[in-house]
């Protein structure tokens, strides 16, 4: 329909261009144009968090966010968490305190508690539940991805 | 979940956005922090032919204090206004009502802006804005002008922000020292919008109120100002009488829209009970 | 030499059952490298986009495809007289009955499908489905199901107006699909008769929804060289979705292949054979290239297997000591507008006759009377067996209703019904055989961990003092679960039995790979079968890959809902194991030059009795396995398959206890306390259990405190996105405490009994008895879910304990 534009961002480090219509969303230029399949789709009303991103860092849904908005953006996904072959330390903590089970909330909730340990590096059980609100999950209940960034937030903080 | 198909400008100063909204007319549409707007254009309730984002404009963002105002660029998010120091040393009731706002990741992206000017009963930022006496900067091709917030919100997505203007910025007379404030939000869960919300800034003189402001979200087609429970708390102590009084008149202008969060008389009733929490908790805040 | 520290080193080492291995699953998923169906990318494929009816109940006068048809990037627009060629615009629904794919004359329901549009990607094709112009005339829609089968009610299902049967027996209106009965009802009807106390109550099941993070979706594959049809799909059960799609489409099952990968979640939800895939298969097989089909999560709220909508009646006869001697539980149950409910050919309503829950109930009749009505098809067993959420709820909830009445405690009146634990195996009023139980002493390990007399004595003086803005609640659930379905004289579904299966192939080097029958959506199979492997072949866990969903590969299974994987396919993979040992262990006396009668099994290794320094690992077994240093006429090899076709069902069962405020003020109910003991027999991984229980517990908390798919009197959605759909965040979700007895199962062949869905089924009607306890001393003795804090608050109200 509209122009089809340009836009270029980092992208977990790499820098990578692509060309969008202006009604394009970023979770499916990350799906579908970059390979980028680790946010999910799990709603189309802004409410479910499986699209999570960290851009410019912050905590954005990719499903409300077009790409045309991110020229020169700094993005980090689910991919960009391990770094030279290491897992991230909330990777790590989500599979030591079983944070997950069929794993389609996963990438989103890491991405946000990536997020969130840098916004309160010592958060109280309360902060970390208030802090993934806006990620859902239908298998855990919650209660160990809570452990699990509460782990991760201790090791972190002792590096 | 696909918009409609637009055309996307980016200006980079609020006189462009002015020009270029002139230029295009009523098929633009501003984008904001878009929580609002991209969700409606995804189920095509909206299908605007442009968007004019106001993100790249700098001059747009901020929170200062100029004398005894606090000044706000409309383009400050909801998250900024949470982690604000000087907000929540001077203004403490907008931090509250932000952390009210949605979820953590809308917060990141919603702006004090959007929020004010969607025009939705349902957001919070107007009730806080009604609550404070705040005024707002509207800047349009003729120029700036500055619009007090009680009498800005004309009903159902309709303000006084005519077709070609753009609002830059909000300030807020810094309330005097031993204020005491509350937004208190009912809501189904986290996230949700407000089945009953009600936002109070108060002063006491002695037991007795000096002034009050009583603002209701999501109560009728657009934010209330509950005139007439003011009025009567004003030169009264407050007391379960008198709270029993306040939260029946803030009921009593009361025209909710029955939906899943409740029918009239449970909405009107939670108007009243939030005014009544607002209303204790503020006055535990408030000192003088 | 076995002292002990080896011995335990030697078991570790192997991580086995009843270790909380962490899972193998967990690798890809933290990294974003799961494989779900919207993640996979064919050569060539398009994308299929659903058009939908807005109305209930309306005839189609015309579908203009000319539109769409222009749309940029548009490829096709199939509609019912598209699939009529191929005879699939109907198919047959897994409950007996004929299902709509694509809309013929007239729709059904809201967001009924009418047409399918086919682009090149998904905006093209979301763009020419909002230009496909359908013509439709509006009819009255029944929205009530009580007014489904009134005189002049119209006729919903002209499809099938002259069927006197729809797969279950007579129908007597055109609108009425079965009516269904179990028991004696003579026998219940003396009962109630002659009974000292009789107690009666109407109770809403409402109608919920799986809601499962991922939607349903498929890539369909047809390839017109070979012949040879491919679809990858979210589905519980892909064995009897290829059978299911052979018998439709006329392909030999040989030729199609059925792909479950990872899957978001399903709850019972990705179970039926959904209109979407039939479309998009066709859509392959006409234009010979690869079909994505995903929906939007409006969609699936709106149209995908609902759960639930029971409007139910229980009735509970007693003595004056609250000794149940009569039960009768009625229902009338809401289908939708075609019978796509998931059942047991002979089981139309499920397993709902276990509604008698952990009791041992004399006399007891029960009956189901299913309509139709213009809302989606259905419904879906959601994380419980078909219908077992509703049958324990009903019993559940007249324990209470029961109690109230006598003025007897909550745990008291249980206690006084409960099967005794030397009455196992307990045959009910209704036949079924509960293998093994001890509820008792599940109930009172729970009553003495939270001070049950402790929290009674607060409750008490809450109620006592008429300024406390709170309402204190107690809620009790000792239930009972029937999962593992099952055996197959009498569970089968279109014929197809539910046995489950396990094949196993052993390396030379001791790797092992097993695949089996089941499905598994989050649950954790790959580990713990796993692990049921390495203790049966000592070979160490972290050797052992598990295989699911690829019906090229796997053998022949019904797929995993209802809790059936470990009680079934679990059962499988130790029989399987167990053929392999029983090889190994004629291999280790063949090399050990002794007969088997000499030889023991400890952890890893055959040993000679009397002379343990003469032992063979099974690891060294594994090579010898493959050369030819074996017993005369012994094959080569270390494989085995299993078909299980279980004895009987399991019945896992628990006791739940919750404590709830309710505030009077905004009818807002908090969770102070939620303690949850479940029995499952062995318990396999500890870890992955204790996550089933949070998840389904979650679930429970969801269903009973905000759920609920509302219309309006013309068959409108009123709240079917997340908007207003119920899924709790971390905020509101309580923090659970779980514990645990074992009472093993008595026929499995590791004692295990299955445990996913025992907190949602016993879960729900802790919820609801602790919130109507909130107001039971007021006369209280039912308030139908969801206790949303507007119901409840109209509860406070009608009861004047909010005036200010």
């Amino acid at each position: 329909m509209a122009t089809a534009k340009k836009v270029s961002f980092k992208l977990n480090g790499k820098p990578v261009e692509v060309t969008v219509e202006p009604r394009e969303l970023l979770i499916h230029t990350l799906r579908e144009k970059l390979a980028h399949t680790g946010p999910h789709i799990g709603c189309e009303t802004s409410h479910c968090g499986a699209c999570t991103v960290d851009l410019n860092e912050m905590s954005v849904k990719a499903c409300t966010v077009l790409t045309v908005q991110c020229d020169g953006a700094e993005m980090t996904t689910v991919e960009g968490m391990e770094q030279g072959g290491a897992l991230h330390a909330l990777q790590q903590a989500f599979h030591e305190e079983h944070g997950l089970q069929c794993g389609y909330c996963t990438p989103g909730m890491i991405t946000r508690a990536y997020r969130l340990l840098k916004e309160n590096p010592n958060p109280s059980e309360q902060d970390i539940r208030s802090g993934i609100s806006g990620n859902l999950c239908r298998c855990t209940g919650y209660q160990n991805i809570v452990k699990a960034v509460q782990s991760a937030a201790k090791k972190l903080a002792a590096a | 979940m696909i918009p409609a198909g637009f055309d996307y400008h980016a200006p980079r100063s609020v006189a462009d956005a002015v020009k270029l909204l002139g230029e295009l007319g009523p098929e633009a549409k501003l984008l904001a922090g878009g929580h609002s707007l991209l969700p409606m254009m995804k189920l095509r309730f909206a299908e605007p032919g442009h968007l004019v984002d106001l993100g790249r404009i700098a001059e747009l963002r901020g929170i200062s204090q100029s004398g005894n105002e606090i000044r706000i660029g409309a383009m400050t998010t909801e998250h900024e206004l949470l982690n604000s120091k000087l907000l929540a040393e001077k203004v403490p009731l907008l931090v509250e009502g932000a952390g009210w706002i949605a979820d953590p990741q809308v917060r990141y992206k919603g702006t004090i802006g959007g929020d004010i000017s969607h025009g939705d009963p349902a957001n919070d930022q107007p009730a806080l804005m009604i609550a404070l006496d705040a005024s707002f900067v509207l800047a349009g091709p003729k120029g700036e002008r500055v619009v007090k917030a009680d009498g800005y919100f004309l009903g159902l997505y309709s303000t006084q922000l005519a077709e070609d203007e753009i609002l830059t910025q909000i300030r807020i007379p810094v309330p005097p020292a031993g204020s005491g404030w509350s937004y208190h939000k009912l809501k189904r869960k986290t996230g949700d919008f407000a089945t009953a919300a009600t936002a109070v800034m108060l002063q006491m003189k002695g037991k007795q109120v000096a002034k009050v402001a009583i603002a209701l979200t999501n109560a009728g087609p657009t934010v209330l100002k509950a005139r007439d429970a003011e009025a009567y708390l004003t030169g009264k102590a407050i007391d379960d009488a008198s709270l029993n009084e306040a939260a029946r008149l803030a009921m009593s202008i009361c025209q909710p829209t029955p939906d899943q969060r409740g029918d009239e008389e449970y909405k009107r009733a939670m108007c009243g009970e939030m005014t009544r929490r607002a209303l204790q908790a503020a006055h535990a805040r408030a000192k003088g | 030499m076995g002292d002990m520290s080896d011995v335990k080193e030697r078991e570790d080492k192997l991580q086995g059952m009843g270790t909380s291995l962490l899972r193998k699953e967990d690798a890809r998923f933290i990294r974003g490298q799961g494989s779900y169906v919207d993640d996979i990318k064919l050569p060539g494929m398009l994308f299929g986009a659903i058009v939908r009816s807005p109305f209930a109940h309306a005839r189609i006068k015309g579908i203009d495809k000319a539109k769409a048809l222009a749309c940029p990037g548009v490829v096709a627009v199939l509609t019912a007289d598209d699939l009529k060629p191929v005879n699939l615009h109907w198919m047959p629904t897994l409950g007996g009955d004929v299902q709509a794919v694509l809309a013929d004359k007239k729709v059904c329901f809201q967001y009924q499908e009418v047409a399918m549009v086919l682009a090149s990607d998904r905006y093209a094709a979301y763009d020419g489905a909002g230009l496909v112009e359908v013509d439709y005339e509006e009819l009255p829609a029944i929205v009530d199901p009580k007014k489904s089968m009134a005189p002049d009610a119209p006729i919903i299902r002209e499809d099938i107006e002259d069927k006197k049967e729809v797969g279950h027996g007579p129908r007597t209106h055109p609108n009425h699909i079965f009516t269904w009965e179990a028991g004696d009802k003579a026998a219940a009807d003396a009962a109630f008769k002659s009974a000292e106390v009789t107690v009666r109550e109407e109770i809403l099941n409402p109608r919920v929804h799986p809601c499962p993070l991922e939607t349903c979706g498929c890539v369909a594959s047809f390839d017109k060289a070979t012949g040879y049809l491919t679809v990858y799909m979210t589905s519980q059960a892909p064995h009897l979705v290829r059978t299911v799609l052979a018998m439709l489409s006329g392909i030999a099952e040989s030729k199609i292949r059925v792909v479950g990968g990872d899957i978001g979640g399903g709850f019972g939800n990705k179970v039926p054979v959904y209109p979407g895939y039939v479309v998009a298969i066709v859509a392959s097989i006409v234009t010979g290239v690869p079909i994505k089909w995903i929906e939007s999560r409006i969609d699936n709220i709106s149209t995908t297997g609902f759960a639930r909508d029971y409007h139910g009646v229980g009735e509970l006869a007693a003595d004056k000591d609250g000794r149940i001697k009569g039960l009768r539980f009625t229902a009338l149950a809401d289908h939708g507008a075609f019978n796509s409910h998931v059942s047991a050919t002979k089981f139309p309503a499920g397993l709902f006759s276990i509604c008698t829950g952990s009791y041992a109930i004399p006399n007891a009749y029960a009956r189901v009377d299913a309509v139709y009505t213009n809302k989606a098809p259905g419904g879906v067993a959601y994380r419980c067996s078909l219908r077992v959420t509703e049958a324990i709820y009903l019993i559940e909830r007249m324990m209470d209703v029961l109690a109230l009445k006598l003025g007897l405690d909550k745990a008291e009146i249980r206690r006084r019904n409960f099967v005794k634990s030397e009455q196992f195996p307990y045959t009910t009023a209704f036949g079924w055989t509960l293998d093994s139980g001890a509820y008792h002493t599940a109930l009172d390990k729970v009553l003495k961990a939270v001070d049950y007399e402790g929290l009674r004595k607060e409750q008490a003086q809450k109620r006592a003092d008429p300024k406390s803005p709170t309402l204190m609640g107690i809620g009790i659930s000792t239930f009972t679960e029937i999962v593992g379905a099952g055996p197959t004289k009498v569970c089968d579904i279109l014929g197809v039995g539910l046995f489950d299966s396990c094949e196993i192939r052993v390396h030379p080097t001791g790797g092992v790979i097993a695949r089996l029958g089941t499905m598994s959506q989050g649950q954790g199979h790959a580990t713990t079968y796993a692990q049921i492997i390495a203790t049966e072949l000592g070979l160490p866990a972290s050797d052992i890959v598990v295989e699911e969903g690829d019906t090229d590969k796997a053998p022949y299974g019904a797929g995993t809902w209802g809790s059936r994987s470990t009680p079934v396919s679990g059962a499988a993979t130790a029989m399987a194991a167990r053929k392999i040992k029983e090889k190994a262990k004629k291999i280790a006396a063949h090399l050990l030059e002794v007969s088997e009668g000499d030889l023991e099994w400890e952890i890893d290794r055959f040993k000679v009795k009397g002379d343990p320094s003469q032992a063979k690992t099974m690891k060294e077994i594994c090579m010898v396995a493959h050369t030819g240093n074996l017993p005369a006429g012994m094959e080569q090899g270390l494989n085995a398959v299993t078909y299980y076709d279980p004895p009987n069902l399991t019945f896992p069962f628990g006791a739940y206890l919750c404590v709830v405020d309710v505030d009077k003020f905004t009818g807002e109910v908090k969770v102070r306390r939620f303690y949850a003991l479940d029995d499952c027999g062995t318990r396999i991984n500890p870890m992955i259990i204790e996550g089933q229980i949070h998840g389904g517990l979650t679930e429970a908390f969801a269903v009973a405190m905000g759920q609920q798919i509302p219309f309006d009197e013309n068959g409108n959605h009123l709240g079917n996105s997340l908007m207003d759909y119920f899924l709790p965040t971390a905020v509101e979700t309580p923090k659970w405490e779980t514990d645990h007895t074992v009472t093993q199962c008595p026929h499995h062949p590791l004692g295990a009994k299955g445990v996913a869905e025992s907190p949602h089924v016993g879960g729900i009607p802790c919820f609801s008895n602790a919130v109507i306890d909130a107001f039971a001393h007021l006369g209280v003795t039912h308030m139908d879910m969801p206790h949303s804090a507007w119901r409840v608050w109209q509860q406070c109200s009608a009861l004047g304990v909010n005036k200010r």
